[in-house]
């Protein structure tokens, strides 16, 4: 485990990890959200990886892929982002959200290699099961990344209860089926399934997946050891598009207080 | 060549299959893995299975000499294994009923699907409205307009036909939008799949559900020709469930096997979807098998006049029969399959699908080259009815699908 995996880890706050697609709407636009991010009080970052069919994607996220498509953004060139973001300054643990297909075409070899020396901490392939795993996770081990492991409502206990004590980085529990997107509201046991994830955790247990509200946030406070906003994030990028490309510093100083305005308190 | 060690316990075919799925998913497919095995195995599901396909579907489908195409193409006898005379048209009906028939064992009360062509939209609309299910359809927006027959069966049938507007708007793109609905109601949806593609355990089950075709053309073929099997055997594939059903029985036979692709306005141009001819390794629906692709992993937009074939992977058997060169993979062009078609209905009184024109242009291909008493056997996997919109724009010099 790398230091930044470190402070990740021993941190006492309630973590807030944001999820941005590389590329939307323009590589430098990228880097600065996420230093903005990082400015709100991010603990980690995602990072997506633009694809032509996002399977666990919702509307606004498979947009976002578009838009980054556009910008003729792919995998080897979001790990040479994360390179620029560290020499900026970036000191949060970055996670590289990819299909798989992308990881396969690149070469888990060099993807690996590339990743390790370009300061990414993790990588998380949503379509990648753990029954499919056990290769990539001994590569990802030899190169000391974490290969973040998503567990879903629908998950058995004896899976949940294995999954948990292996994971790394964090766990990342999917707060209710479907694809990524904002939810009005959560299904009904959701705070027993996050406390079956910490039961055996050895590594924070994150909730995503759906939340945009900062009291919808606040309502796994205590069942969880910090939470995941794509969608909501994203959307406000969407939002912002023009401006991120022409009047960069007013959409960042927008995009950060609409950050702010999501998070709890004590995340800060 | 032996194939029956395939698929092994995780649905793979050598290097190919598997279940590439998010975790949401992954329950539901050991819950169908673990219902079709126990349902293999129930002498009564079988059976049940057995009497649909006959009193429902109307098998066994004949086989039939096409004579007179064979005397004006020259060269080895043709025969036609029509699933185009199956109820709704289509071989696609064989495996509907099949999965349809292990929903309500399941339990489950509501069913999504994708379609291309529609053939099998309206297969899974019909055994919805039969066994009481509900039924939603993806569609590609291009395809509705492509299909707009199949669109009003569908309806009439009493499914809910949902447009897709990603993508391409074809069949790749129906797909994602049924998975990405079947990640969200997967507590109490089947997802019935339509060709030999996606996660394990749906590449074989659908082979299982398909294979009544192969073995009903072996016994039939076998019955006529005092026991001697055909000189090869052709089918179409897109996603490839009418040619592995086809194949089936004859993997461990020694029997040419050609499996057609559309290689749509050349395998040379980019508008194809010759998925084994030009496809490389990669993920797609939950599977790894052949598929066109950029070189950094974008799936691409596949091309063919016939909606049934425009998809841009294939199912991992088939991904695997090429590799390991029991089945031999061929291109046909639009061109060659229109005139296909076109000598067909002229010498047979027979207007096949687009799909099955592929697989019947090869077949005159490989009969002229072979002796008068040799024989080819083709599935026409689906009949015409479907296509004559795109015919009769194609007669009129309309330009489809471009």
């Amino acid at each position: 485990m790398n230091k930044r995996w470190t402070a990740f880890q021993n941190s006492a706050d309630y973590r807030f990890v944001p999820y941005i697609m590389a590329g939307d709407p323009c590589e430098e636009a990228t880097i600065e959200l996420s230093l903005a991010l990082e400015d709100c009080g991010a603990a980690a970052l995602e990072l997506g990886v633009p694809y032509s069919d996002p399977l666990a994607d919702g509307p606004v996220i498979q947009r976002a892929g578009m838009r980054g498509l556009k910008q003729k953004m792919n995998l080897e060139k979001t790990i040479k982002l994360v390179s620029k973001l560290r020499e900026r300054g970036l000191k949060i643990p970055v996670i590289i959200f990819t299909y798989y297909n992308l990881l396969l075409q690149l070469g888990e070899n060099r993807f690996m290699t590339l990743a390790e020396e370009g300061g990414v901490d993790g990588v998380l392939v949503p379509d990648l099961p753990y029954e499919e795993s056990s290769y990539l996770k001994e590569m990802c081990s030899a190169h000391h990344l974490a290969l973040i492991s998503l567990v879903a409502p629908t998950t058995n206990k004896e899976k949940l209860n294995m999954l948990s004590s292996e994971a790394e980085g964090f766990l990342y529990c999917i707060s209710s089926l479907g694809v990524t997107g904002i939810r009005s509201e959560f299904r009904d046991g959701l705070n027993d399934f996050l406390r079956a994830a910490k039961e055996n955790s050895a590594v924070p247990v994150l909730v995503g997946f759906g939340l945009s509200k900062r009291n919808q946030i606040e309502q796994f406070e205590g069942t969880s050891d910090g939470f995941i906003v794509g969608s909501a994030i994203v959307k406000k990028i969407e939002s912002l598009e023009n401006e991120l490309i022409n009047n960069r510093e007013e959409a960042i100083r927008e995009f950060k207080q609409y950050v702010e305005s999501l998070l709890p308190v004590y995340s800060r | 060549m032996s194939a029956a060690i395939v698929p092994d316990h995780r649905g793979r075919y050598g290097d190919f299959g598997g279940k590439y799925v998010p975790e949401t998913i992954m329950f539901a497919l050991e819950e169908l893995e673990k219902a079709f095995e126990e349902a293999m195995k129930d002498k009564e599901f079988q059976e049940r299975f057995q009497n649909e396909l006959a009193i429902y579907s109307g098998r066994p489908t004949p086989l039939t000499l096409a004579e007179r195409l064979s005397e004006v193409n020259g060269g080895a006898k043709i025969y036609l294994k029509r699933e185009d005379l199956n109820h709704t048209g289509a071989h696609k009906i064989n495996n509907a009923i099949g999965q349809a028939l292990l929903a309500v064992r399941m339990g489950k009360k509501k069913i999504i699907a994708e379609t291309g062509a529609g053939q099998h939209g309206v297969a899974a609309a019909t055994v919805a409205a039969k066994y009481g299910l509900s039924c939603k359809v993806y569609m590609g927006k291009e395809d509705i307009r492509r299909q707009a027959l199949n669109v009003f069966r569908m309806k009439l049938l009493g499914a809910e036909v949902i447009e897709v507007t990603s993508g391409s708007q074809t069949l790749k793109d129906a797909t994602n939008e049924a998975i990405r609905e079947w990640v969200a109601a997967v507590e109490d949806t089947f997802y019935l799949i339509g060709s030999a593609v996606g996660p394990h355990p749906y590449p074989k089950m659908v082979k299982n559900f398909q294979q009544v075709i192969g073995f009903e053309t072996m016994d039939q073929f076998t019955r006529e020709n005092d026991g001697s099997l055909p000189g090869a055997v052709v089918a179409c594939v897109g996603g490839g469930s009418n040619a592995i059903g086809m194949f089936a029985p004859f993997i461990n036979k020694d029997v040419p096997l050609f499996g057609i692709e559309a290689a749509g306005k050349g395998i040379e141009t980019n508008q194809h979807a010759a998925t084994l001819s030009k496809g490389t390794n990669g993920v797609i629906h939950g599977s790894l098998t052949k598929l066109l692709q950029t070189e950094e992993g974008q799936i691409t937009e596949p091309y063919s006049i016939s909606a049934g074939l425009d998809y841009p992977g294939i199912g991992p058997e088939h991904a695997y029969l090429h590799e390991t060169g029991r089945v031999k993979y061929e291109a046909v062009t639009d061109q060659e399959s229109l005139e296909a078609l076109k000598s067909l209905c002229l010498n047979e009184g027979i207007l096949c699908a687009l799909e099955s024109a592929h697989a019947v242009a090869y077949s005159l291909k490989l009969a002229k080259n072979m002796n008068k008493d040799e024989s080819v056997v083709v599935c026409l996997s689906g009949r015409g009815d479907k296509d004559v919109h795109t015919l009769m724009e194609k007669a009129e010099g309309g330009n489809q699908h471009e």
